[in-house]
């Protein structure tokens, strides 16, 4: 007879990472159904290249440079690369998509050592490194076409913040914005998809609130009381909640593990620092969107959050 | 709503399975193996020698100091040997054998069946029969009950908190004793007021044992000041500090002892201890133990002396089964893992669980991903990922800021980390070099 | 336009290398420049093993010391301390070059494992929450703290036996290791004329049966080696014996003697003949 012997606990609860991994890609497939039905086959494609070179590359680097048993099956490339190509226009050549994916997981991920030791979101890494590398490419968004079959030849137009920061042009309806009917990266335009994959992650306890409700609670307030001041000026603040790329940062980008806050305090103040940043910038920068560059500045907060705001400790103040 | 602690918790599957089977006897073995360090603080000093005759309930080892306990022969027979035994952990400690022949006890004990209320003592006498009867708190900790009911000058208790959450899994021990004991609990409670000078006593419950809630709450009426309160079925909600944050709503400072808050604190188990020591005159020689697991036959609790082998209560329970990957002493989430069945029942075994090879072996270890799930459920509001890296670069200093002294070692974290990472493993080291750090400061 | 920028930023220029002359000259720190000379002498290891932080803080030590007492650096040894002492012109007391030693010979042969560690796989942690994976608690874990803390790569765990060899080569006698073993099996010993040494491999103070049922190699307490030497240099204490290298002559006679093969002999010539007492015994193995 072999018995084991271990320190205790001798249970385990069942959670992996895994499991956490896959909830999120189960919370962004009603997301990504949205958006083949209004960009068609360039969807499919982008998000096709974008998973499978961050697989790839995820699988070199860990089996030729860092020397190790590659981590493939945990999930968490292929998050990264749902989550890139889900932050890029549906009609973006596969080329700089493969770039991305090299940025993502070579830049963002692996050179800090891989999983568990980045200090960026990886995703958004790739993006705003394409976005400064290519910004023609990478502003110029298709105009949602219901099930297009054209990859990179389709009809561009501009999405509901160019319209805002021009000033010119016909905002879409509520309705639309809410199923998704609008210009802009291939995984940010169904608010409605994005808000189910919001509450299949709470339901599961992949996330808590703290994070995305701060940064949707103080958008809605900072832009709101702007507009209240001078409407001419600032749009709704629900016009800012369902526009650009807030709802999919709010939701699958900020809460990624490995980048935000430890403590609930601190999930609270990053929260708060994203929807101000991004705020500003979408208000006041140049350019018109401003969440991925707001997740990244926050997230080189996080380390400094974390050493400063502790969890209420038993006993204590 | 049921009351709880207030940071952190978990909820683990709580496969109470032998819940609701009767207490039986195990038959007397043939030899008696007593380990004279049942308890925490100095060992006791054998008072026997080999070939001496002892009956049941005969003093064996003399308490060594004020933070110690009697030993007490468990059989009556000849002293065999007194040498060297493996203990749970695998290390040889000093223990007294004793072949059994008949079943002798010592006259002072009452052996009449039946509950007797009547008593009449006052605190200083029902200390000295509880000294005496070298009880020890029962739930684990195997603390000396009378270091726990002598609090320090300066120190007033305010109320008496009775341990009854039986919050690990599997293990029903209390609560078989409490459907079956009822009175004598309640005895024991009133007895243990009468010690520590309160009038009023709680008695908490996880809401999972609702017949031993029932139970008492009827038998409360003829009691006076003592209260049942049903808790959440939450994990650790037997944790000293958790206890007492659920029923007083005070939080024992980092470092301080609960009666700072006014509570004094005992293990139910401890409280029928109390009411046979005093009201018997019966020495601690023998405890209530769960045997179970998923895979054994007949899980259920049983009576049993004190230095017989686990091997025989697994016996009782219907054998070793086919695939068993790790026999534990106590609880799934803070028991001890056993080297081998051939170590004997002590004061502080609670339970004996048997789990499958599956269940046993650890999964990979994945690196953190900072998921915060163990923050979360930390019921000390630590951040044990942290503490465990400060430990792994050894940084103690680090470890100390964060409160690793205060890790109560419920394994919370390690249940809940999905990269299967054994953060009380190095937490518990860490934790031990730090409170050696401070206590080398003080001196 | 040109001259004004020449002569404001030469002025700026100028003030502020008056300001950074005025700070360096009142925040100067006098360093005793003997301290740098002692630090390049030294090994560099910052291994801590001479007790102080680093080999800075020792280079500190040694030059505001009034002696050289108790100041020793370990890696270093004989020839950097007289390096050190031409630089400082204090004597320096010179001790003998010493090795770590492993003495558990607890073989996966000879031990055999009776139930299989599942926790975090470090020596500290196994040993804090029981005896070990063998019958033995006193024999090495082999889960290699050792190997962790040295800082000279000196001590590797050898996977056929699961016991650290010690490179003597490589081993600075620094200590580390010595620290690290939470069953205290690792001991510093006298590296000995052309690196010969005796030591009992065993450190189980179990009595004999108990002792032999664990480990086919350890030492029973049995005292056939005491009676043996001539120089009372071993001792029986808890039924084990310890050889004391500062009596010890090397002279062998104690290693046929042991009935287990618990003593150690390192780099001797192979025996003329062979002694008839080990005949039937396990052959000492050379674990180093």
């Amino acid at each position: 007879m072999n018995l084991y012997v271990s320190p205790s606990p001798h249970i385990h609860g069942g959670d992996s990472v895994s499991k956490n991994m896959y909830g999120v890609l189960i919370a962004l497939v009603p997301a990504f159904l949205v958006s083949l039905y209004f960009f068609g086959v360039g969807a499919l494609v982008v998000t096709l290249v974008s998973v499978v070179s961050c697989m790839l590359f995820e699988f070199l680097i860990q089996k030729f440079l860092m020397k190790k048993e590659p981590t493939l099956w945990d999930g968490s490339a292929l998050l990264t690369g749902l989550l890139l190509a889900f932050n890029l226009p549906s009609n973006l050549p596969v080329w700089i998509i493969v770039i991305g994916a090299l940025a993502a997981i070579g830049i963002g991920k692996m050179s800090f050592g891989g999983l568990g030791n980045n200090i960026f979101n990886p995703a958004l890494v790739g993006r705003v490194f394409l976005l400064i590398s290519f910004p023609a490419q990478m502003t110029t968004w298709p105009v949602p076409e219901v099930m297009s079959m054209n990859y990179t030849d389709v009809e561009t137009g501009a999405t509901i913040l160019t319209m805002l920061k021009s000033g010119s042009g016909d905002l879409p309806t509520y309705t639309q914005m809410l199923i998704g009917e609008r210009g802009g990266s291939l995984g940010e335009i169904g608010a409605i998809a994005l808000l189910l994959g919001l509450i299949f992650m709470w339901v599961r306890r992949i996330i808590s609130w703290h994070i995305p409700v701060s940064i949707l609670a103080t958008v809605f307030l900072f832009t709101g009381i702007l507009h209240a001041v001078n409407p001419a000026e600032y749009a709704n603040p629900v016009v800012h909640l369902l526009s650009g790329g807030l709802l999919l940062g709010a939701i699958f980008m900020a809460t990624d593990y490995v980048t935000s806050p430890m403590s609930k305090k601190g999930m609270l103040i990053y929260g708060v620092g994203i929807g101000l940043l991004t705020t500003v910038i979408r208000l006041f920068g140049s350019y018109p969107e401003g969440m991925s560059f707001a997740i990244l500045i926050m997230n080189a907060f996080t380390p400094l959050i974390n050493s400063y705001v502790k969890p209420k400790h038993f006993g204590g103040k | 709503m049921l009351k709880t602690f207030r940071i952190g918790g978990i909820h683990p599957p709580e496969n109470k399975l032998s819940a609701g089977k009767a207490i039986q006897s195990l038959a007397l073995p043939k030899q008696v193996i007593i380990p004279l360090s049942q308890h925490i603080g100095a060992p006791a000093v054998a008072v026997v020698k080999k070939g001496d005759e002892v009956k049941v309930g005969s003093l064996i080892g003399q308490a060594n100091g004020f933070v110690s306990a009697n030993i007490h022969s468990s059989v009556s027979g000849k002293v065999n040997k007194i040498d060297n035994v493996l203990d749970a952990s695998g290390y040889r400690r000093p223990a007294v054998f004793i072949d059994v022949e008949g079943d002798e006890w010592e006259e002072a004990i009452d052996r009449q069946e039946g509950f007797v209320k009547a008593f009449d003592l006052t605190s200083k006498e029902i200390i000295q029969k509880i000294t005496d009867a070298g009880i020890v708190g029962l739930g684990g900790a195997t603390f000396p009950t009378q270091v726990k009911l002598t609090p320090p000058p300066g120190n007033t208790a305010e109320i008496l908190i009775i341990n009854a959450a039986e919050c690990e899994p599997y293990l029903t021990a209390d609560h078989s004793l409490m459907m079956e004991k009822g009175n004598e609990i309640m005895t024991g409670i009133s007895l243990l007021m009468k010690a520590v000078h309160v009038k009023k006593a709680v008695i908490g419950i996880e809401n999972n044992k609702k017949d031993a809630i029932a139970h008492l709450q009827h038998l409360q009426s003829n009691y006076h000041g003592i209260e049942v309160m049903p808790l959440k079925v939450q994990y650790p909600q037997g944790g000293e500090k958790q206890l007492i944050d659920a029923v007083l709503r005070r939080q024992v400072k980092s470092g301080a002892l609960p009666i700072s808050v006014g509570a004094v604190v005992q293990n139910v188990g401890t409280a029928f201890a109390v009411y046979e020591a005093v009201v018997k005159n019966k020495p601690l020689f023998e405890r209530i133990v769960t045997v179970t697991g998923k895979e054994v036959a007949n899980p259920g609790n049983f009576k049993v002396r004190i230095g017989t082998s686990i091997q025989a209560l697994i016996d009782a329970a219907g054998g070793l089964p086919e695939h068993t990957g790790k026999i534990i002493g106590g609880g799934p989430m803070m028991g001890k893992a056993l080297a081998s069945p051939e170590v004997p029942v002590t004061k502080g075994s609670s339970g004996v669980l048997l789990i499958t090879e599956e269940e046993a072996k650890r999964k990979p270890v994945m690196p953190c991903i900072r998921c915060t799930k163990c923050v979360n459920v930390c019921p000390m509001g630590l951040n044990p990922t942290l503490l465990m890296t400060s430990t792994e670069f050894t940084n103690w200093d680090l470890a100390e800021k964060n409160h690793i002294a205060d890790c109560i070692e419920c394994g919370s974290c390690s249940y809940t980390c999905p990269s299967n990472r054994p953060l009380l493993d190095q937490i518990r080291l860490g934790k031990g070099k730090v409170m050696g750090i401070m206590r080398s400061r003080k001196a | 336009m040109i001259v004004i920028a020449i002569i404001s930023l030469g002025l700026m220029g100028a003030i502020g290398a008056v300001f950074l002359y005025a700070a360096s000259k009142k925040f100067e720190v006098y360093e005793d420049p003997r301290i740098a000379q002692v630090q390049e002498a030294l090994p560099g290891a910052n291994c801590g093993a001479c007790g102080f932080p680093g080999c800075a803080g020792f280079a500190t030590a040694c030059v505001g010391a009034d002696t050289m007492d108790g100041l020793f650096c370990p890696v270093g040894g004989a020839d950097v301390m007289s390096q050190v002492s031409t630089i400082l012109g204090k004597e320096v007391d010179m001790a003998e070059p010493m090795v770590a030693v492993v003495r558990c010979n607890g073989t996966c042969a000879a031990r055999p494992r009776q139930n299989q560690y599942d926790g975090t796989r470090s020596c500290a942690i196994a040993s804090a929450l029981y005896g070990g994976e063998t019958g033995c608690s006193f024999g090495c874990h082999g889960f290699g703290d050792c190997v962790t803390v040295c800082d000279f790569d000196a001590i590797h765990i050898n996977p056929e036996t699961m016991l650290p060899e010690v490179d003597e080569e490589k081993c600075t006698s620094c200590g580390a290791c010595v620290k690290a073993c939470p069953k205290s099996i690792i001991e510093l010993r006298k590296k000995g004329p052309k690196s010969r040494r005796i030591f009992v491999s065993c450190v189980n103070k179990d009595k004999g049966a108990p002792a032999r049922k664990a480990c086919g190699n350890a030492c029973i307490g049995c005292g056939k080696c005491v009676k043996e030497c001539a120089f009372e240099a071993i001792t029986l204490e808890n039924n084990l014996a310890y050889i004391d290298y500062t009596k010890c002559r090397l002279c062998r006679k104690c290693v046929p003697v042991c009935p287990t093969g618990a003593i150690h002999e390192l780099n001797f010539p192979p025996r003329k003949e062979k002694a008839p007492e080990i005949e039937g015994t396990p052959v000492v193995e050379k674990t180093i």
